[in-house]
């Protein structure tokens, strides 16, 4: 089907909303990227080949978008240095003097059936959102956009020694946040 | 001797960037030893496949 109809592109409106908030986590600039992404899919649609399905193929559009906006924003000064402290208390309030862990990681209880949990997926979106913005951006880049870490850190005009300290920061802020809010284990 | 905060920078690192041989011996002598890190990492796993299926979750 080399002719999708505009009709049927805007029924996935809503879907690459919502994947470009997880990513930029700005209402507006999600609206209009996913704009964007609608009006290239719909000048563009001649190129559009049957072996792919129509939402694989606008989630391909949006994610150049997505990418061409960080780049913009990249190039403005933006790092937030308050930011980058925060995120050391985290550590510091998970590990002891002598790099021990304050409280060690406890077993999660059968993790694999929380994938198939609506409720489960409320709290993960949840805890996205309260990872400090571009700590965020940068974890998303590499697991929800799945870019290597060398673009990473040339998109986002960092190091990539610091790069890999934000990617794990990540992780740690949001292995805590499931741990207290889905798994239980709170202290 | 690897603590748990540098080891769990490396089991991090290892989702991106490949591990040198030495690293990754340090890493199992490290997790040979201590339950804290060896849930870390199997949790570290399952967030990445978590967030790797977000996208048909939406
Ligand atoms: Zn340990």
């Amino acid at each position: 089907m080399s002719d999708i109809i505009p009709d049927a592109l805007h029924e996935h409106r809503s879907y690459l909303i919502r994947y470009a908030m997880l990513q930029l986590r700005d209402p507006d600039l999600a609206e209009d990227v996913v704009q964007e992404t609608l009006v290239a899919a719909i000048e563009g649609r001649a190129k559009f080949s049957a072996q792919s399905a129509p939402r694989t193929w606008l989630v391909g559009i949006l994610k150049h978008k997505i990418m061409d906006l960080l780049r913009k924003r990249a190039r403005e000064p933006q790092l937030d240095v308050a930011e980058g402290e925060d995120e050391n208390e985290l550590v510091d309030a998970l590990f002891k003097q002598n790099g021990h862990w304050a409280d060690p990681p406890r077993t999660w209880n059968a993790p694999e059936q929380s994938l198939e949990n609506a409720h489960f997926w409320n709290v993960f979106e949840q805890c996205n959102q309260r990872m400090p913005l571009n700590t965020a951006r940068a974890f998303m880049m590499r697991e929800f956009m799945d870019m290597s870490t060398d673009e990473i850190c040339q998109e986002l005009g960092i190091s990539t020694t610091n790069c890999w300290v934000i990617l794990h920061r990540a992780r740690l802020a949001l292995r805590e946040c499931l741990d207290l809010n889905w798994f239980g284990n709170a202290r | 001797m690897l603590d748990c905060k540098h080891n769990t920078e490396l089991l991090s690192q290892s989702y991106d960037r490949p591990i040198t041989l030495r690293e990754r011996i340090a890493m199992r002598m490290h997790l040979l030893m201590c339950r804290g890190c060896r849930n870390f990492e199997k949790q570290l796993a399952f967030i990445r496949k978590a967030t790797r299926e977000l996208p048909r979750k939406l």
